[in-house]
C-alpha cells in the first residue's frame, strides 16, 4: 500500500551550484526508481542553521513530499547516511491531518502564484 | 475574634489576579496538523532559552502538547530551532 512520506534534508553550502543539483536529482532518482512517485519538490535555498553542525552554519534545504512502499525508506536512508554532502535528513510519514495540510498550503500557494500572473 | 481578622493590615494590598480562563487554541480554531516545519510558529511554545513551555502556562490539551512537543524536537533535529540559546525571541 502507498504511504505518503515527507522528508527534508540539508545540503553542505560548501558544494558548487551544479553539485547541489547533481545532488537533489539523485534523491530524486532514488524515489522514482524504487516504485516511489514524488507529489511535491520544494527547495529552500541556503538557510542559517539554529546551531552549527559540523562547524557548518548554513545549508540548503530540500523538502520532498513523495508516495512510496515502506521498503524503500529503508533504501533511502542508507542512501543519505552514504553520501557525506548531506549534514542531516529527516523522514516522516504524513497521517490524514499532514496530507490535508500540505494539501491546503499548496493550493494556497498556488492562488498566491495565481494572483501575480 | 472577627473584628481583629480585619485589623491585619497587608503592607500591599493583596491584587486578586483576574483568572483569565486558559483555552487550547488548537482545540479553538480546530487546528489539527502541527506543521514541524515553520519555526516562527512553534516559537510561541519556546521561553527564551528555547525550551518547550508547560501545559499550565500556555493550556494546550495534552493530545495536542504531545504533537507541539514532537514537532519541536523535530525542528531541532532540522536545525529549525535551536536546543538551547539565550535571546530566541
Amino acid at each position: 500500500m502507498l504511504n505518503q512520506y515527507e522528508t527534508v534534508f540539508i545540503i553542505t553550502p560548501v558544494l558548487s551550484e551544479a553539485q547541489m543539483k547533481e545532488a537533489v536529482e539523485k534523491f530524486r532518482k532514488i524515489i522514482t526508481d524504487n516504485g516511489g512517485e514524488i507529489v511535491h519538490h520544494l527547495d529552500w535555498g541556503l538557510r542559517k542553521l539554529a546551531y552549527p553542525i559540523t562547524n557548518k552554519s548554513q545549508g540548503f534545504y530540500n523538502h520532498f513530499e513523495f508516495k512510496a512502499p515502506g521498503e524503500l525508506i529503508g533504501k533511502l536512508e542508507i542512501e543519505y547516511r552514504r553520501d557525506e554532502r548531506i549534514l542531516r535528513f529527516l523522514t516522516f510519514r504524513m497521517d490524514k491531518y499532514a496530507i490535508e495540510y500540505s494539501e491546503k498550503r499548496r493550493s494556497n500557494a498556488n492562488k498566491e502564484v495565481k494572483k501575480e500572473e | 475574634m472577627a473584628q481583629n481578622q480585619s485589623e491585619i493590615r497587608y503592607l500591599t494590598p493583596p491584587t486578586v489576579e483576574i483568572k483569565k480562563k486558559k483555552y487550547c487554541r488548537f482545540k479553538k480554531n480546530k487546528i489539527k496538523y502541527i506543521d514541524y516545519k515553520d519555526p516562527e510558529f512553534l516559537k510561541k511554545f519556546l521561553n527564551e532559552q528555547g525550551k518547550i513551555l508547560p501545559r499550565r502556562i500556555t493550556g494546550t490539551s495534552l493530545k495536542y502538547q504531545r504533537k507541539v512537543s514532537t514537532a519541536v524536537k523535530r525542528a531541532r533535529h532540522l536545525a529549525l530551532l535551536p536546543y538551547v540559546t539565550d535571546m530566541l525571541k
